[in-house]
């Protein structure tokens, strides 16, 4: 296949190369695309997420073809789907635990990246790609969750969008802006239903083509941290590296298989996963005038929701919570290493990283619960500020031990070591 | 990469339990959705006591045939009390919302979804929380709803639960009911139990139809996936074989 690419071939498919790159675009991304050869556990996440973003596209699709956004029709639609539609209730299912899921394999894909530095030179707009697909993601499913009008859609959406009044001079005006009304109300549904099923999809879409595009660009990174490009064999091609096809093909096959199990498992015996994928309060309709007792945004948004209810002041806290975000545009910069994985860091980065990724997880935790709650002694809000401290003590060390040269990292082989 | 894989799942296990709380002191319903007979009884309770006030907007008469067991007739014979009902009809309630308004205080809500949004073990503790309340404007109160606006409708068959109060002034709370000799209803309160229990089950099957079935057909679907996956390992296996 290799001299495809030159030589002129009959057939269907000489036909079609005549007149499209598609043997080319194929060599290049798939068939003649050299991996290394030891990508780990931690490497199936990246196409674990393609696959969940081409399910919420099909479900959604289907989906769109019942729902009716609007606010007297869009709690009884998402009843009729789950009733009366064929297999509605599976594709609705798909569609929410997808959602969950998609964050679930998101969340792994980036902290991969965080472990062994993937986010290092010469892949900073990879990870930036990936920071917007992500930013875009927490958009899609914030306007995803208002579309099935239930009491926590309501609520949730009304908080949320509050926060924007918070922001000086502009605050108020913004967040008329955002709903088009002075509560949330069909108005809002409508526009949100828009951006939920064509704007945001479309934008993701393509972040996800520029993602994988720059990422083949420059080659993959992995669990070594070394460049496999810089030892070659005769044929020229990396001595470590793999053609992702059909290496890498048969066994994110079997990944999938693994993924589906548990994604399968959630639909079929546990949807709602306790509340936390559905909760129960979304399944009474949006009531403008009665406020559930507790709002919880679901819980790929509670560290962050966390963050914001840590710092007293709202404006503050709508500051802390968008710094939190934000310093992880600015990982490639902050991080001044010139070790990538974490194998062959300094003890200092080690511990710095578990931290962060518990603090991650412990903010998880709170944001889920009531404020006055005690654990150990103190409230969840203290916790919750001890928590952010650490989440943001990471950026503040990670910077201070790599600029100033304080960590003692290891020699780096020269080839990948499994 | 098991120990990992052990880990996340005993994550996300634990993290259900958390988000599941909220109301302490829950009685277990027990729901078993394909548990028919329990289904018929719950559904014969719930026509001839609930559905004077309440209705199920969602849930069409003809969705219970299949999941219940029973025919259509049966149904339309026993359940359906509204003359002018055609196929395809959804639960409606005898009661008109504007007069439940003028004499309850509040509309009696819609009971398709409350088994999910309140939960099946809330709807089995409230229907076992009843007691007398002569300060009430109804005459009853509720220990898991205060001054709920409904009235104890299953009396006759529970009897009537007599609260014991424990402290004093605002302190004064229902550490427990009792149902007095002599004032009994038609049932034990093992009977009354399980009469609950039924229309409990009986409302988690409303609330989503599907629940039976889709556990049905989870097994079948994770079986399937469990030999792809053996399959797929194989197949990765002997395609690596070159590379280590």
């Amino acid at each position: 296949m290799s001299d495809a690419t030159t030589k002129a071939q009959g057939g269907m498919l000489g036909w079609i190369d005549a007149r499209f790159p598609l043997t080319k675009m194929w060599n290049e991304h798939v068939g003649e695309y050299y991996a290394p050869k030891n990508f780990n556990f931690w490497y199936y996440f990246g196409s674990l997420a393609l696959i969940v973003l081409v399910n919420q596209l099909l479900t959604g699709i289907w989906l769109t073809m019942n729902y009716n956004p609007s606010a007297e029709g869009a709690f009884a639609s998402v009843e009729y789907i789950m009733r009366d539609v064929e297999w509605g209730w599976l594709i609705r299912y798909m569609h929410s635990t997808g959602a969950s899921a998609f964050f679930v394999v998101v969340y792994l894909h980036m902290f991969r990246a965080m472990l062994y530095g993937s986010y290092q030179k010469p892949r900073e707009l990879i990870w930036i790609f990936g920071m917007i697909i992500y930013l875009l993601l927490m958009a899609e499913a914030f306007m995803g969750y208002l579309l099935p009008w239930g009491q926590m859609s309501y609520w949730g959406a009304q908080v949320i969008i509050s926060l924007f009044g918070a922001i000086p001079f502009v605050g108020e005006d913004l967040a008329l802006w955002i709903r088009g009304d002075y509560n949330i109300s069909g108005v809002t549904l409508n526009r949100f239903f828009a951006l939920h099923v064509v704007a945001l999809p479309l934008a993701l879409v393509g972040l996800v083509v520029f993602h994988i595009l720059a990422l083949h660009e420059v080659g993959s990174n992995n669990p070594d941290g070394v460049d496999i490009k810089k030892v070659k064999g005769k044929d020229g091609k990396p001595k470590d590296g793999i053609p992702f096809h059909p290496y890498y093909t048969v066994k994110d096959t079997f990944g999938l298989g693994v993924f589906l199990i548990f994604f399968a498992a959630v639909v079929f015996f546990a949807p709602e996963m306790g509340g936390l994928f559905l909760e129960k309060p979304n399944f009474e309709p949006a009531n403008p005038l009665q406020t559930p007792e507790h709002i919880a945004p679901v819980w790929y948004f509670t560290a962050f929701y966390s963050v914001l209810r840590a710092v007293p002041d709202k404006f503050g806290g709508v500051l802390a919570m968008g710094a939190a975000i934000f310093l992880l545009f600015l990982l490639p910069w902050i991080d001044r290493g010139k070790v990538r994985s974490i194998r062959y860091r300094g003890l200092g980065h080690k511990i710095n990283l578990a931290l962060f990724a518990f603090a991650f997880v412990v903010l998880s935790y709170l944001g889920l619960r009531a404020p006055s709650e005690v654990y150990f002694g103190l409230t969840v809000t203290l916790w919750a500020q001890i928590f952010t401290v650490v989440y943001f003590g990471f950026f503040a060390f990670l910077f201070v031990y790599t600029a100033f040269g304080f960590e003692k990292t290891k020699p780096v082989p020269e080839r990948v070591t499994e | 990469m098991r120990k990992f894989l052990l880990m996340l799942l005993a994550t996300l296990v634990s993290g259900s339990a958390i988000a599941a709380g909220g109301y302490a002191n829950l009685m277990d319903a027990e729901v078993d959705v394909s548990d028919e007979a329990s289904l018929q009884r719950g559904a014969q309770l719930f026509a001839n006591n609930c559905m004077g006030c309440h209705s199920a907007k969602f849930v069409r008469w003809n969705a219970l045939p299949e999941e219940l067991g029973v025919s259509m007739e049966l149904i339309e014979e026993n359940l359906i009390w509204d003359s002018g009902y055609q196929a395809g009809d959804v639960m409606t309630a005898a009661m008109r919302s504007e007069d439940a308004s003028a004499w309850f205080g509040a509309a009696a809500p819609d009971l398709s979804l409350t088994a999910r949004s309140r939960g099946a073990d809330w709807v089995y503790t409230y229907l076992n929380s009843f007691y007398v309340d002569p300060d009430a404007s109804i005459g009853w109160n509720n220990t898991l709803l205060q001054n709920a606006s409904m009235p104890h409708v299953l009396w006759q068959l529970q009897g009537v639960p007599q609260p014991v109060y424990e402290g004093s002034g605002d302190a004064l709370k229902v550490a427990e009911i009792v149902v007095p000799e002599g004032q009994q209803g038609a049932m034990t309160e093992a009977e009354y139990q399980q009469a609950t229990k039924d229309i409990t089950n009986f409302m988690a099957f409303m609330a989503e139809p599907v629940r039976a079935k889709r556990q049905e057909l989870g097994v079948w679907v994770i079986g399937f996936l469990l030999v792809f996956t053996i399959l797929a390992y194989f197949m990765k296996r002997e395609y690596w074989r070159d590379v280590h």
